[in-house]
């Protein structure tokens, strides 16, 4: 299947090299015997779906994670990292997907983060501008993180790695927090990178990136790998296939008539003006006035400090509004984005997790056996896979994690459900489940506001968009194009 | 099934630690020179030895323990870590002692009730200063509870020496409250009183209230994962906070009222040899589960009435028994985070 | 001798150890870690302090001191860091052990509690020619070494956080695990070092209250100055130099009794030897207010 690349192998040894790597978390195996082989001076995609163990490999490689089994290769060489200081002194440099900046320090002191002897801030300085000028980043040195968009966090993780002297580039899902446009421009970077004979490892699962830009890709699935090959061999449906297994991926547009829409007279949850500051007291949305009617999709979109998340919270009756009138009905749903930390409690059990919803309004004696048999009901309904609903929630999968939030949240039958990127790591079949519970819930009539970060996904499932730019919002049609530029506030 | 293996293993790895700490004990106490066969027979007949060691010297001490210990356990349950236990401890001692002076006249149940809801309301103003703190400003509450401490030990001092000074002047201590006062004896021949009834309710109205209650399980809830509470249950934290807070100072309180209508009869100085610190021990030891304090409260008194025997009859100073108690809070912890890596690197892989 | 020179000698004398165990937990806390068992650490390092004195001399005792501050600091280590257990409780049985142990072996070692030792202590140090200043001269410039040691720590350690790579290091363990291991720095190395020095420090602090000041030790001497040092180190806002304007705050406050003594004040003196605790509870309210301290503080995260 395609072009194994393991020919070239006499010519010049891989610059990284990965062997039969396993790794097991407690009970969860994410990696089984995964290999990957990198070309010197060639951009190589990892390509898989959430949960097939590509950030898990690239972490392996950079010393982040100590392999079971298995071993790292780094021209030719076996190395053995304890840490991620071994990586760097190897010329490995890893970009985070969640970004390792420290948000207290400014430019330069996270650029010299790691460095040895004593720190001659003007010195510093002076390198991270020459690396910021190759980039095209504008440095300003005692910005914080919290000032600089993610494109610009970006590149200043970038330039870190870069002055550290890596030969080797990991980017874990790089195109994850940029709009088309800057990811676009990333990808032309990498590529003038990659040029000058440096090897670039790029962590996706956007197969139109990869085949945009990579020479070489490897395709993980359940920890394993299933495809290697130069990508001038290769096809999309053959990389698809490897990707799923026998599962369809293609998110298909279903029909969207909303239901109801034209009967109702009165919206679900209106805003007014409404303007809202974050916790730093700092007004990131101004002046929004918004309608929300029962039965539709309405999608939201917008890059991280867009003020995405606050329009949510508002919407779901969590925060107040600084200015303006908020009129949202009582009956709500909320599914949160970090569902560790703001919607489930670890520590309890799938029943408690679901007495959880409103249990502020809640007075007097609970009776727990009528909670046990509600909990029950729901695990069946929203096909939670666990022994009973006395099981800890933190022996569940993601998935299923997920979905005792979905139950709980929906099965109250609320008028207004919020949600905030509810398919985020978990794998199709999950996702797919989660993707119908929602559509279901709005052909009853129930209003979804629904944000991703997946624009594939917005096209597919909303009636409308909207758009939030620097707090302000605008609607769009569900088009990747439409909404791209709105995101970057062209029009 | 999961649940059950996770208990069955949480027994075996306390039973695990403890046996440690006895041998590490046994140990520190060889290499300093003393019979370690003689004191540990000491021990146990100072704790169990007789029908009055057991009821007189170890329920005795348990009283303040069981009510201080789930007064902790509730705090840090909710995630409030009120060290305060001991000032507390002590103003609600005067309190219960000047209300007692003063009542002396008032029918005998009306007076001694009175005396006890004072050192509980006492108790709670001792913990209402700290508690705003923490909820207007963010005021770590170990270090405000603890200056209270120190600040409760200083006025104690200064009240037996002055106002609350017995007549003769010469003693820094109360005059003793009169006999229609103090709690009766419910164990004829000994020293236990009704405060061990009062005790053992309390902790029984603790475990019904954090389990079976809507505000216990908010409570919970809260200490597990406020941002959780806050934002899928819409639970107002920082009050229930508060109001656990609060709550626990009376508690601790409370106690210093039953000790001193139960045992002491007087107010003086040093009349919490360290309970606030103890309780944090029975909480821990507990594992902050209310019926659990009932029988870490018993143990820490054991060990408590064994060392003073101990201490009488071998010559180990008493205050070992501190060791062995830090040691056992240690041991239990290590066990606890032992077992937990296991759930630990399970949900590092799950997100 | 001069009122106001008296009142600052005092002031400085108190101030000493509070300074020493506060800039010890701004090393402790920087990295992101809480250390409730500073006052076991203070507490200990009184007990070294004297049991080595005893036989060494007053020099040795100091090192004494330190080094039993920074064995219980390697028991809170092994309980907080390696072992991640709650910083707060593992902090709080810290304390109490090292209170047991320091009682225990004090009354097996010393005899009968309470008993003054005859031990050795530190002279005056006094730097000629600063000595003759005017009221501050006698204050400052004629104090056991261990005053000027602490000063210049103070300023050793301000330098070290912000112009070393080591203390850059440090600062991003307490701000944020993950970036730091992203970097290639080993957070929990970094905490080990971080809580065996800063204990040394606090243990070097107890020292100090027993060979310049009491002359003896008695159980619980240290009567809760690991808890105010905790509290100026968020008063002086994690930084080295403003800790050690906060310590002279809380030197003053303690070198109240000798003011009101001279001055014939008619209040009962528990007040006065509850000043220290109210002023701490002042300062804790007043620092809270915007304050922010090491993101990463009481944490045994690594994964943000």
């Amino acid at each position: 299947m395609g072009i194994p690349f393991g020919a070239n192998r006499a010519v010049s040894p891989s610059a990284l090299e990965l062997v039969a790597v396993s790794k097991t978390f407690g009970e969860v195996v994410a990696l089984a015997d995964a290999s990957f082989s990198l070309r010197p001076g060639t951009i190589h995609a990892l390509l898989g779906e959430n949960g097939a163990g590509k950030t898990s490999l690239m972490r392996v490689a950079f010393g982040m994670v100590a392999p079971d089994a298995g071993s790292i290769l780094i021209n030719g060489e076996a190395v053995r990292f304890h840490a991620p200081s071994d990586a760097i002194a190897h010329g490995v440099g890893m970009v985070q997907q969640h970004f390792s900046l420290v948000p207290a320090f400014t430019s330069v002191e996270n650029f010299a983060l790691g460095g040895h002897g004593t720190f001659d801030r003007a010195n510093v300085t002076r390198r991270l501008e020459r690396y910021a000028a190759e980039l095209g980043l504008s440095v300003s040195a005692d910005a914080r993180p919290s000032t600089l968009s993610a494109a610009e966090q970006q590149q200043l993780e970038i330039a870190k790695a870069l002055g550290r002297e890596c030969r080797i580039l990991i980017l874990d899902e790089p195109g994850a927090v940029l709009p088309p446009a800057q990811a676009a421009a990333l990808l032309e970077w990498l590529r003038s990178y990659a040029q000058r004979g440096r090897s670039v490892v790029l962590v996706t699962h956007k197969l139109r990136d990869a085949l945009a830009v990579a020479d070489d890709v490897t395709v993980l699935r359940h920890g394993r790998t299933v495809l290697s090959s130069q990508v001038a061999g290769i096809t999309e449906t053959q990389l698809l296939a490897a990707m799923l297994g026998s599962e369809s991926n293609t998110i298909e547009r279903r029909d969207v008539s909303p239901i109801g829409a034209a009967t109702q007279t009165r919206p679900v949850a209106s805003l007014n003006a409404v303007s809202a500051q974050d916790s730093t007291k700092r007004e990131r949305l101004h002046q929004v006035t918004v309608e929300i009617a029962a039965g539709e999709i309405v999608g939201v979109a917008g890059v991280e400090r867009s003020g995405h998340r606050l329009l949510l919270r508002i919407l779901a009756g969590r925060l107040q509004p600084r200015r303006g009138i908020a009129e949202i009905s009582d009956s709500i749903g909320f599914i949160p984005e970090d569902r560790h930390r703001e919607a489930i409690s670890l520590d309890l059990d799938v029943r408690d997790n679901i007495a959880l919803r409103e249990a502020g309004r809640r007075r007097g004696w609970m009776s727990w056996r009528t909670w046990s048999a509600y909990a029950q009901r729901l695990m069946k309904d929203f096909d939670v896979r666990a022994e009973h609903e006395r099981v800890p929630v933190a022996v569940l999968s993601g998935g299923n994690q997920q979905k005792v939030v979905l139950a709980r949240e929906l099965g109250a039958l609320p008028k207004l459900i919020v949600a905030e990127n509810p398919t985020r790591g978990l794998d199709v079949r999950a996702a797919s489940e989660i993707r119908q519970r929602l559509r279901d819930a709005a052909k009853s009539g129930a209003a979804v506001v629904w944000y991703s970060s997946d624009l594939d996904e917005l096209v597919a499932e909303a009636h409308r968009v909207l758009v939030l730019y620097d707090g302000h919002v605008r609607q769009c049609a569900p088009s990747r194009d439409e909404i791209g530029r709105a995101m970057l506030g062209t029009s | 099934m999961r649940v059950t293996s996770r208990r069955a293993s949480g027994v075996v790895a306390y039973a695990l630690a403890t046996t440690a700490v006895a041998l590490i004990a046994a140990g520190l106490l060889h290499v300093s020179g003393y019979d370690v066969v003689q004191s540990a027979r000491a021990l146990w007949g100072g704790a169990f030895g007789s029908v009055d060691a057991f009821f007189s010297s170890t329920l005795v001490r348990a009283t303040p323990l069981l009510i201080m210990g789930c007064a902790v356990a509730l705090a840090f349950r909710v995630g409030v870590f009120n060290v305060g236990g001991d000032g507390q401890f002590l103003v609600g001692a005067a309190a219960s002692t000047w209300v007692a002076m003063v009542g002396a006249a008032l029918p005998r149940g009306v007076a001694i009730l009175l005396a006890l809801a004072a050192g509980a309301v006492a108790g709670a103003l001792w913990g209402v200063l700290p508690a705003l703190f923490r909820r207007r400003w963010g005021v770590f509450e170990v270090l405000s509870t603890l200056m209270m401490n120190f600040i409760a030990a200083q006025m104690i001092s200064y009240l037996v020496r002055g106002p609350l000074q017995e007549p003769t002047r010469v003693f820094p201590q109360s005059a003793s409250i009169s006999d229609a006062l103090q709690l009766p004896v419910i164990f004829r021949g000994s020293r236990l009183h009704a405060g061990f009834f009062i005790a053992l309710i309390c902790v029984v109205a603790v475990w019904l209230w954090l389990s079976r209650r809507a505000g216990g399980f908010n409570a919970r809830v809260t200490g597990a994962n406020p941002l959780a509470a806050a934002s899928a249950g819409r639970i107002d934290t920082g009050a229930v906070a508060f109001r656990v807070f609060v709550a626990g100072a009376a508690l601790c309180g409370l106690a210093g009222a039953v000790e001193v209508l139960g045992v002491t009869f007087a107010l003086y100085e040093n009349l919490s040899p360290g309970y606030g610190f103890t309780a944090i021990a029975v909480a821990l030891l507990a594992g902050l589960h209310p019926l659990g304090v009932l029988f870490s409260a018993v143990f820490l008194a054991a060990l408590d009435a064994g060392a003073s025997a101990m201490q009488r009859d071998v010559g180990v100073p008493s205050v070992t028994v501190w060791v062995i108690q830090a040691l056992l809070v240690l041991a239990a912890l290590t066990a606890h985070a032992l077992r937990g890596r296991a759930w630990r690197s399970v949900r590092l892989a799950r997100s | 001798m001069d009122l106001t020179a008296a009142l600052l000698e005092s002031t400085v004398r108190a101030a000493t150890p509070l300074a020493l165990a506060a800039l010890g937990e701004v090393l402790i806390e920087r990295s992101g870690v809480i250390n409730i068992g500073l006052e076991g650490s203070v507490l200990a390092g009184a007990f070294g302090a004297a049991l080595v004195a005893q036989t060494l001399g007053a020099d040795a005792g100091l090192l004494g001191g330190a080094f039993a501050g920074s064995l219980i600091g390697a028991f809170f280590a092994l309980f907080a860091v390696s072992l991640r257990i709650n910083q707060v409780i593992a902090g709080t049985a810290i304390t109490l052990l090292a209170l047991g142990l320091t009682g225990a072996l004090a009354r097996t070692l010393f005899g009968e509690q309470g008993i003054a030792l005859t031990l050795p202590t530190l002279s005056q140090t006094e730097i000629p020619g600063l000595r003759s200043l005017p009221i501050i001269g006698s204050a400052i410039f004629a104090q056991p070494y261990v005053v000027y040691l602490a000063l210049a720590g103070t300023i050793l350690m301000q330098w070290w956080l912000s112009r070393t790579h080591a203390g850059l290091a440090l600062r991003a363990v307490g701000e944020s695990p993950f970036a730091a291991i992203a970097a290639g720095i080993h957070p929990i190395r970094i905490r080990w070092v971080a809580i065996l020095v800063g204990c040394a420090l606090a243990g070097l602090s107890g020292a100090v209250l027993v060979l310049a000041q009491a002359g003896t030790f008695v159980e619980g001497m240290s009567a809760g100055r690991g808890y105010i040092a905790i509290a100026i180190v968020a008063l002086g806002r994690w930084q080295p130099l403003r800790v050690l304007a906060g310590s002279c705050l809380f030197g003053a406050s303690m070198a109240l009794q000798f003011t009101a003594q001279a001055l014939d004040w008619r209040v009962p003196y528990q007040l006065l030897l509850a000043t220290p605790y109210l002023v701490t509870m002042v300062v804790l309210v007043l620092s809270a207010r915007g304050s922010v301290p090491p993101a990463a503080i009481g944490s045994s995260r690594d994964d943000t």
